[in-house]
């Protein structure tokens, strides 16, 4: 006789259980520490804190560790905690031209007020892999750092280039509330804020096709780095029941400012256009491709055809969430027998339709329809 | 103002989470939703889906639908594929047990709530009922016309020829409207409506059904409503008129008719049986003393 | 001085959720009674019903609007904005829910919001305190959430309150939505609900069997 079969709970059980036993490893190896991946996979954990939403870095590195290294898991769990914090309102705007700097580059002046600071960068390493890391070799010290620099003589190059009038200024700050997509369903079209806090959120695969898309012609914008800096901000807070902001402390962030060409229309003088690009940690690959992408989001707004996937904000915003899209692709997984047994119904159907205008036997494997349909 | 959602001790024993794990202000926010939904039947409310504790396509719409809507009184079924036992609908019941410390049931008929994924019970639902459905693509509309802003204003116009147009173009190229699940639906005269990606044998249940029907789609973001006793319609022509698929062999388990089956391959020399997609309205009748071929 | 507040709820997770249940019942049944039981002793006019559903339903992100009466004596508002932190607005248009204690002076339903073609839901959900409610007697309406035709009669409400209803209606899917509450009862009339004109109805409180075929004016079944 034909049983069923059962046992779900048992089997959700079980494979927690393995999952935890695969997720240890051989038990003769050190298990790792929240510590260890915080501070020795720290981009990691940088990016897990980016498009989770959550700076955190002990939590995204724990994240990392539950998920065995798996990032959208990781960001995953971090965003499905962030969902049960409560929510206290708004910091102030982050100056990140007070940024205490770890590194400041640009490409689009040889030399700048405050120099060109290098910093930690893969940028000129040769790729060779280093056999003494495996063997636990210990790095030589880093050079002296030269004397912190002054943050007012590191002005943003966007500001330099902004007082001759070259660049679009930034637009002026009317007070205007700030959406969250976090807390309000999207509601197409939508402002750039929005859209950059879609952007950071963004899957940083998908972004960095994109944007490398803009450059190969799908909406090509001329883009120049600008300046991309990478350090510490202070992030201050007013309290409605004090009135005035009080410091929470410093977020390390990595900020993209690309400058891109543009011709003016109307009204507009030609002059440089902007994207923007902000990630916790260090994470310039990620605030490069968002910078490319939030240029190309600006089309229509800089009354450019609305032609290529990267300036469509629906195309970008509905499928750059991580989250959203591992959730429909791996949802497939789920059992669809309803469905595949609806389908199968039509297709053999069609088929002995199909057999019969052919006068063609149908084959014998059996494939005589058990479903019919009948008039409701 | 104080914070009177810090001051709820309601803390689901054990968990650390509020009572259906949802905080209280959220849970404000989808039932305004569903209140909307329900005076608007078939009209896809905009809801401000949280991030969930399981996977966007897992049920998360589903999920905080019935979060905000359950009570300590109520009964909560779950069932994907119209099985109690599918590892999802194990999974959400779970969920519920250890957030909400509610009961649960595998009988249609002693849930107060039943949130199901791509079936609707064979045994009749009764008033006081709720039916929840996880709704992957809410919009009917969505696979003729991808951009959010096109049918958002084809519906306030209430302008539907596309999609008359899409089943008109299945019947002249195959001679059948090919939609077989997800099959669409006018609401109440006016909404047209995906009924979640139920087989269409299951839409004229829908139509007049005493019990609330409501719809969570998560990643969408989306709530709608069919209120009890509402006309539910599926789209058809005059010289095509709806009809649901019907299968020429009862349940070989418990020999029910007019059923949902689920097809079972028995070995690789094309051996298969047909056993209802229902499990409880199955195992019901069994206890009932009905037998199929093969019991 | 000022009087000790009132208290909330005293367990808000389930009490808030008892009260959304209710006015999910009362608004996928329009035109049927339910019971409404709350402990609140608000400030009067406040009564205790429309302190539970201001309580379940509202918070920061509802603007209220009070009529007259309850905007007489600020401690309505001040219990109000303590328990839920919703704005109370002054013009009703911006409201998301209007609290209204003296329901015949209700103000004409134009006054609200009746949500945009597009977003039909972003309009006005009324909470009206009458003295009378009953069901079974009164207008009779069909439509969504009615098996044949419910009738309900609230008291007192404008003497033009049938045209007024008669024209949210046609409205749809625009118009407003209303709870109406009594002491320990509820009852729902949301924009859905069609006033049938109660000399047609053969018989009489008739609450089933009638055709259910509600505002539909059905789509063309041909391919246009």
């Amino acid at each position: 006789m034909y049983v069923a079969v059962k046992g779900g709970e048992a089997a959700i059980d079980n494979a927690h259980r393995l999952l935890a036993e695969i997720r240890r490893g051989d038990p003769a190896v050190p298990e790792l520490t929240v510590a260890q991946i915080r501070e020795q996979m720290r981009l990691l954990v940088d990016r897990v804190m980016t498009e989770g939403s959550l700076y955190d870095p002990d939590l995204a590195a724990l994240a990392l560790k539950q998920a065995r290294g798996d990032v959208v898991e990781a960001v995953f769990l971090v965003r499905a905690y962030r969902t049960t914090l409560p929510r206290f309102g708004a910091t102030e705007a982050v100056d990140t031209g007070a940024m205490t700097l770890a590194r400041r580059i640009s490409a689009t002046f040889k030399d700048l007020p405050g120099g060109q600071v290098l910093g930690p960068t893969f940028d000129y390493t040769h790729r060779l892999v280093d056999f003494g890391l495996a063997d636990g070799a210990g790095p030589e010290p880093a050079a002296e750092a030269e004397p912190e620099a002054d943050a007012a003589a590191c002005p943003r190059v966007t500001d330099l280039l902004g007082q001759a009038g070259l660049l679009e200024p930034s637009p002026p700050d009317e007070g205007a509330a700030i959406g969250d997509l976090t807390r309000e369903p999207v509601d197409y079209p939508v402002d750039r804020a929005v859209r950059l806090q879609g952007l950071a959120r963004g899957d940083e695969g998908f972004l960095l096709a994109l944007g490398y898309s803009t450059q190969r012609g799908y909406g090509r914008t001329h883009p120049f780095v600008g300046e991309i800096r990478v350090g510490a901000v202070e992030l201050a807070f007013t309290p409605e029941e004090l009135g005035f902001p009080v410091s929470l402390g410093t977020v390390e962030l990595t900020e993209c400012q690309m400058i891109n060409q543009f011709h003016g229309h109307g009204a507009v003088p030609p002059q440089f256009t902007r994207g923007y690009g902000l990630v916790f940690g260090q994470g310039e690959r990620k605030a490069m491709a968002m910078a490319l992408v939030d240029r190309s989001l600006r089309a229509a707004e800089l009354g450019e055809a609305v032609a290529v996937p990267a300036q469509d904000q629906e195309f970008v915003l509905a499928h750059c969430d991580s989250l959203q899209a591992t959730g429909f692709v791996e949802h497939m997984k789920l059992p669809h027998y309803v469905d595949f047994q609806a389908e199968l119904e039509l297709v053999r159907r069609l088929r002995a339709e199909h057999a019969a205008r052919s006068a063609v036997p149908p084959s014998p494997d059996s494939d005589e329809a058990p479903l019919r349909e009948a008039a409701e | 103002m104080n914070a009177p959602d810090l001051a709820s001790a309601t803390v689901s024993a054990g968990t650390g989470y509020n009572f259906a794990y949802l905080d209280e202000g959220t849970k404000r926010m989808i039932r305004r939703a569903i209140l909307k939904a329900i005076a608007i039947p078939g009209y896809q409310v905009p809801f401000a889906a949280r991030e969930m504790p399981m996977p966007y396509g897992w049920g998360t719409g589903g999920v905080q639908v019935t979060a905000a809507i359950l009570g300590a009184a109520d009964v909560l079924k779950v069932i994907d594929q119209g099985a109690d036992d599918t590892t999802n609908a194990v999974s959400i019941r779970r969920f519920f047990t250890a957030t909400a410390g509610i009961a649960t049931t595998t009988r249609t008929a002693e849930a107060t709530v039943i949130q199901t994924r791509h079936r609707i019970p064979e045994a009749p639902l009764a008033e006081g009922q709720v039916l929840v459905y996880q709704v992957p693509i809410p919009e009917p509309l969505r696979f003729l016309e991808p951009r959010e802003t096109e049918t958002r204003q084809l519906h306030a116009l209430a302008e539907y020829g596309l999609m008359h147009v899409k089943l008109y173009e299945d019947i002249a190229r195959h001679g059948h409207i090919a939609t077989t699940y997800a099959y669409p639906v006018e609401v109440a005269g006016r909404y047209v409506m995906d009924p979640s990606p139920t087989p269409k044998f299951d839409n004229p249940k829908m139509d007049d059904c005493p019990a609330l029907q409501l719809f969570g789609a998560g990643r969408e973001k989306r709530i709608y409503a069919i209120p009890p006793h509402t006309r539910v319609r599926s789209l058809d022509f005059e010289d095509h008129p709806f009809r649901v698929q019907s299968f020429d062999r009862p349940c070989a388990l418990c020999g029910a008719e007019d059923v949902y089956l689920d097809e079972v391959v028995l070995d690789d020399a094309g051996g298969r049986m047909f056993v209802c997609s229902d499990t409880d309205h199955c195992e019901t009748r069994r206890a009932d003393g009905h037998t199929g071929e093969a019991a | 001085m000022a009087p000790p507040l009132a208290h909330g709820f005293a367990d808000p997770v389930h009490a808030g959720q008892a009260m959304f249940r209710a006015a999910m019942e009362a608004l996928s049944r329009p035109g049927r009674i339910r019971p409404l039981v709350t402990a609140l002793a608000p400030p009067a006019p406040l009564t205790p019903e429309l302190a539970a559903l201001a309580l379940a339903l509202t918070d920061p992100d509802t603007p209220v609007w009070l009529d007259a009466p309850l905007r007489a004596d600020p401690a309505v508002a001040g219990f109000l904005r303590f328990h839920t932190g919703a704005p109370i607005v002054a013009a009703p248009a911006q409201a998301a829910f209007a609290l209204i204690a003296d329901p015949a002076r209700c103000p004409a339903f134009t006054d609200f919001a009746p949500g945009t073609p597009a977003y039909p839901d972003a309009s006005a959900t009324l909470i009206l305190a009458v003295d009378t409610l009953s069901d079974g007697v009164g207008q009779p309406f069909a439509g969504p959430g009615i098996r044949g035709t419910a009738r309900l009669e609230a008291g007192p409400l404008p003497a033009d309150w049938a045209a007024r209803w008669a024209a949210n209606h046609a409205g749809f899917p625009l118009g407003i939505d209303c709870f109406f509450v009594a002491p320990g009862r509820l009852a729902g009339l949301p924009r859905s609900a069609r006033p049938v004109d109660a000399e047609t109805l053969p018989g009489s409180g008739d609450s089933a069997g009638s055709d259910d075929s509600a505002g539909s004016e059905a789509l063309p079944c041909t391919s246009r």
